[in-house]
């Protein structure tokens, strides 16, 4: 079923891919943390192309591979390569995948992983283009939910922050209304979701500038990064990055069983104080992305 | 009812009459066919002439035949409108543009940052996802295109 396949857009994956790809990943779990060996990749090779600078994406993929046995190519800096000669992208694509079983990409264009997909024949994992996808960045954030609560259906996810520019809220809405959750969306006027995005989902959402006013509601707090270039008038950012601040005595008033996610790096979001409640669980998140990734890479070459 | 059945632009002897073409639409649809200046036949235009649904534009070009994919383009610009093929002042043939599944290699991505806008040896695709309104989606970056864009960006 996924041997051969491209992981481009969270779209093309089905309830039952994802449920397939969260199986493999919870196996993943104790071989992420290396209690448990295994060289199931072994003789495979990752090439990890990575034209804009990424450290905790290039990493868990890294990780994810040398924990199967595999190995690993690539670049993290596209000015050594012949890139910067004016190579074409569907060029590298083609030299790289006759060195490799299976590239991630990630490219400041959208579309990039797309076409990296058409012009390889090994399976091709999006790891971002531009403001476009990035599937295993929203896989990991619902295998997290998922862990957390069991089943998606039905749960009231916050996305706060950013949800204009965020490209990672942008794909996470549209999965977390296929899967049947209830979506709040809680940001300043400037920053609200686009149109586009909020027809393709599956239910109204309920949106809102006031944190205060959804609190109580929430199982999830899915917080982004509010950048400062967004707003011309710096007082005003500092004002609206202030209002949408989640910390510990603000989640005195949250369901006891509510956790914080956040896709990181967080600049002030979550204030530190937040890090020891059991609401939080933005490091654990992070973690999830090498099973999720192992469980992908693994998927993608026909060894589970 | 006598006087709006009289034609207001002569009839042409060979050629096509693009009917039924959406107010306002008609200048747009000579564009999309690369009719400027001198095309070595006679073209006319009537424009915001009336129909039995309301207001209308329409196109006649003597001596030329569209082919496919110019119909493709005609359909993007104008949905509603009727291709007459018209072979000694009579009407041969005549049918209704069809805006296709599939739009491949006549409409460029709107957004900059799309990789079909850079220079890679790719062919702009996209997929309809409604038809009225018109909105389309880049099969590469996902970005909508809703009808006014789709209709400045056709290649």
């Amino acid at each position: 079923m996924f041997k051969g396949r491209d992981i481009v857009s969270i779209k093309e994956l089905s309830r039952e891919d994802i449920e397939r790809i969260f199986e493999v990943a919870e196996d993943m779990i104790p071989i992420a943390k290396g209690e448990k060996k295994t060289d199931i990749l072994r003789g495979y090779v990752l090439a990890t192309l990575f034209f804009e600078p990424s450290t905790r994406t290039r990493l868990s993929f890294e990780t994810a591979m040398q924990r199967l046995g595999g190995s690993v190519i690539g670049f993290s800096n596209p000015k050594a390569t012949s890139i910067s000669k004016g190579e074409t992208l569907a060029d590298t694509i083609r030299i790289v995948d006759l060195y490799s079983d299976v590239i991630v990409i990630r490219h400041p264009f959208e579309g990039s992983a797309r076409l990296a997909a058409e012009f390889a024949e090994h399976p091709v994992i999006n790891a971002g283009d531009g403001a476009g996808q990035h599937p295993t960045q929203t896989l990991l954030d619902l295998f997290t939910m998922a862990r957390e609560f069991g089943d998606i259906s039905g749960l009231n996810v916050a996305l706060i922050g950013d949800l204009k520019y965020g490209r990672t809220v942008h794909s996470l809405a549209y999965i977390l209304s296929k899967l049947g959750a209830n979506l709040y969306l809680v940001s300043p006027p400037l920053l609200r979701m686009p149109k586009h995005i909020i027809r393709e989902l599956n239910k109204k959402p309920v949106e809102t500038d006031k944190l205060e006013d959804i609190l109580g509601e929430i199982d999830v707090f899915y917080v982004t990064r509010i950048q400062k270039e967004r707003f011309p008038d710096p007082t005003e950012y500092r004002k609206v990055a202030g209002s949408y601040r989640i910390t510990a005595k603000l989640l005195s008033s949250a369901k006891k069983n509510a956790i914080v996610m956040h896709p990181l790096p967080r600049v002030d979001e979550i204030s530190s104080d937040v890090d020891p409640l059991p609401h939080a669980r933005y490091f654990q998140q992070a973690f999830n992305g090498v099973p999720v990734r192992m469980a992908l890479l693994a998927l993608v070459l026909g060894v589970v | 009812m006598e006087e709006e059945k009289t034609l207001k632009v002569q009839k042409i002897k060979n050629g096509i009459v693009i009917d039924h073409i959406p107010c306002g639409r008609a200048l747009k649809v000579l564009k999309i066919l690369n009719i400027e200046g001198d095309i070595g036949s006679a073209v006319s235009i009537a424009m915001h002439v009336r129909s039995r649904y309301g207001w209308k534009d329409i196109v006649k070009i003597e001596d030329r035949f569209l082919e496919e994919k110019e119909l493709d383009k005609i359909a993007l610009v104008a949905p509603t409108a009727t291709v007459n093929i018209i072979k000694d002042y009579k009407v041969v043939k005549k049918h209704r543009v069809e805006v296709p599944d599939r739009i491949v290699g006549i409409v460029r991505c709107t957004n900059p940052r799309c990789i079909t806008n850079q220079n890679e040896p790719l062919t702009p695709e996209f997929y309809v996802i409604s038809r009225d309104p018109l909105i389309i989606k880049c099969k590469y970056c996902e970005r909508d295109m809703e009808s006014d864009e789709i209709v400045e960006n056709i290649i």
